[in-house]
């Protein structure tokens, strides 16, 4: 109950901030704040500013055409379709491993907690790999799956489980530290109570960490959307079949289309703003229900 | 609605918490687990609740053996050290929660919650989150919601832990009351003595897992049973000697009377600071001392005392007594132990 965040204003985080910007000189100041301003405008602003700038080069209605192209059209859907079956399954496996991690001792726990990194640090070429070393021809079930007329390999569910793959970590990532702060002692409670395991996950446990919960969700979709490298192995490149978004611009960009490229990267650059946005709001809100968690019981 | 334990053992790894454990509660009776951090006295009550589970032994409520009964299931109420209140449920939806998993009537769980909202003297506060408490008013709060299932036994773990000294008081007061009321066996896991006296009718004292002694309250303050409990209960002044002939035992300038041990034989004696008579005229028996030092504790005065030959004792004199008196620092007073208890050490 103790560790967590320190509640705001607490005299002695704000004296010695303002402590510290006293003694910084104003010249030093200034000079951190615009190198970093520069930096970012010259590294991220420019750069968006740039697509939106491309898409919109020949006007609007050569950019409404692009995004409302059938190719690009079916290229959304598939995206749409291929994040959502992704987010689904990493929701779940997500919420059960940081369940299993945090409400139970058992040996070999640090290994699961550590495996669940591992495609964070494998390059997601090497996990579209995988899936074709797995379901191709010359993979260990392809030529079962080709006998019983399942395609796997360029076609969405490859899409699907590589994806998936990619973007694993993300949910569990965010909810194992969270789980692990907010203890086990509500849990507890409800299960001495008499409620079932379902009624403490539904009724004590998610209402605790529904905003960390979003928020990894959150950062997994734009994560599923966004994928490239792994689908690109996996998918086959069939135009209007198993195209996803950030293929179709790779597509149009090689078939030197550059307003229609840079009109479909600006659907993606949108949904990074809006990612940002819902992110920021869900942590904000998740934090506010820890600071409470921590709140001291003498202190009101 | 009775509770015994029988050869509990519960280890963590190298580190025994609970070590061959046997004790019985009795319907109705209010009993303390004293002992100091890492006795297991916790360990043990979340045996007893089903939160842990033990390697052996058996835990049987009310008759029936429930070592593999799930915590669930076993319908006992159970007030975690920091409340773990739901914190995003108000608080007639904290207490009405083991009614509502239980699926209760909705007329009769409004019904008992208002009953124990009474009860807990917070009617008033129903609606309230449990951040908008005070740590009293969470207290009592986490006592409702484990009182509205009706359960066979109340558990506490280190119910006034973490309150500050006026709140204690008052809780302890209202404990025992609800106690007295209810008439539910409770049973409370506590590190301070005084907390544990002042509550409960019966105590068990724990040590590295094990039971040290059992009894009521002024049976263990008067008959330690063993060195630890001498030590750990109230305040005390130990000594280390030897008997120096058949019976008798010699510290400094202090004789005393040690029954049957023989000569040779080391041993630990135990007195209280109030067993410690303080005189300026002397009596028999009564060895000469220099007052010290001189503290103001309220009720009672504490005097430390020199009786030369570098052995110091502490003395607790009555308020009344000691203004009376007028004790002061660097006097020359008469010193007696009136009681004290004697652990044999082995021979030396």
């Amino acid at each position: 109950m103790a560790k967590g965040a320190p509640t705001e204003g607490s005299p002695l985080q704000t004296g010695s901030r303002n402590d510290f910007s006293r003694r910084e000189p104003a010249w030093a100041r200034r000079l951190l704040i615009g190198f970093s301003l520069v930096f970012l405008g010259l590294f991220l602003v420019l750069p968006l500013l740039l697509v939106f700038a491309g898409a919109l080069r020949d006007g609007i209605l050569p950019y409404w055409a692009a995004v409302t192209d059938s190719e690009t059209k079916h290229a959304i859907q598939l995206t749409l379709g291929v994040a959502a079956a992704s987010v689904t399954l990493n929701t779940i496996f997500g919420l059960a491993a940081a369940w299993l991690l945090t409400k139970f001792d058992f040996r070999g726990k640090q290994l699961l907690n550590t495996l669940i990194d591992l495609p964070l640090t494998v390059s997601p070429v090497i996990a579209g790999l995988i899936f074709v070393l797995l379901f191709g021809l010359q993979g260990w079930f392809g030529a079962w799956l080709r006998d019983h007329g399942i395609s796997i390999l360029f076609a969405w569910p490859a899409i699907v489980l590589s994806t998936a793959f990619v973007t694993f970590p993300f949910v569990a990532r965010e909810l194992v530290p969270l789980m692990d702060e907010l203890g086990r002692d509500e849990e507890q409670a409800a299960m001495v109570l008499g409620a079932s395991g379902w009624q403490i996950f539904w009724h004590v446990t998610l209402p605790n960490i529904q905003w960390g919960l979003l928020y990894g969700v959150i950062i997994c979709n734009a994560r599923a959307m966004g994928e490239f490298g792994a689908v690109s192995v996996v998918s086959g490149h069939i135009r209007g079949l198993t195209n996803t978004l950030p293929l179709q611009v790779e597509l149009l960009y090689n078939d030197y289309q550059f307003s229609a490229a840079f009109a479909v990267a600006s659907l993606l650059t949108l949904l990074a703003f809006v990612t940002l946005v819902l992110k920021h709001w869900s942590h904000h809100r998740q934090a506010t229900v820890l600071r409470e968690a921590s709140q001291n019981p003498e202190s009101s | 609605m009775s509770i015994e334990v029988r050869g509990l053992n519960k280890a963590f790894g190298a580190f025994k918490a609970v070590d061959e454990v046997s004790f019985k509660v009795e319907t109705g009776e209010l009993l303390a687990l004293l002992g100091p951090s890492g006795s297991g006295k916790s360990t043990l009550l979340r045996i007893i609740a089903g939160l842990e589970t033990p390697d052996s032994g058996e835990v049987i409520l009310t008759g029936t053996e429930s070592s593999t009964v799930s915590a669930r299931d076993r319908n006992v109420g159970f007030v975690f050290q920091h409340y773990a209140l739901f914190k995003h449920m108000t608080v007639r939806e904290n207490i009405a929660f083991g009614l509502k998993v239980r699926k209760v009537p909705a007329a009769e769980t409004k019904e008992r919650v208002e009953e124990l909202l009474g009860l807990v003297q917070m009617a008033g506060y129903g609606n309230r989150f449990p951040s908008q408490l005070s740590g009293g008013q969470r207290q009592r709060v986490a006592v409702a919601r484990a009182l509205a299932p009706r359960p066979q036994v109340l558990l506490l773990d280190e119910p006034f832990g973490a309150l500050d000294a006026k709140v204690k008081a008052e809780l302890r007061d209202w404990i025992r009351h609800l106690h007295d009321d209810a008439k539910i066996t409770t049973v409370f896991v506590t590190h301070d003595q005084e907390e544990a006296m002042e509550v409960a009718k019966k105590i068990i004292i724990l040590d590295k897992g094990r039971v040290e002694q059992e009894g009521d309250p002024r049976a263990v303050f008067d008959r330690p049973a063993t060195q630890f409990v001498a030590d750990f209960v109230g305040e005390t002044n130990c000594i280390e000697t030897v008997a120096v002939d058949d019976g008798l035992a010699v510290w400094g300038s202090l004789r005393f009377s040690v029954g049957k041990v023989p000569k040779g034989v080391g041993l630990r004696i135990y007195f209280r600071p109030h067993d410690v008579y303080v005189t300026r005229h002397k009596e028999s028996l009564q060895v000469s001392a220099v007052i010290e030092r001189e503290f103001f504790k309220g009720a009672f005065t504490e005097l430390d005392l020199d009786l030369g030959e570098g052995k110091h004792v502490t003395a607790h004199l009555p308020r009344g007594l000691s203004e009376a008196s007028g004790f002061a620092p660097g006097e020359k007073v008469y010193v007696g132990i009136i009681g004290f208890h004697i652990f044999e050490t082995g021979k030396i």
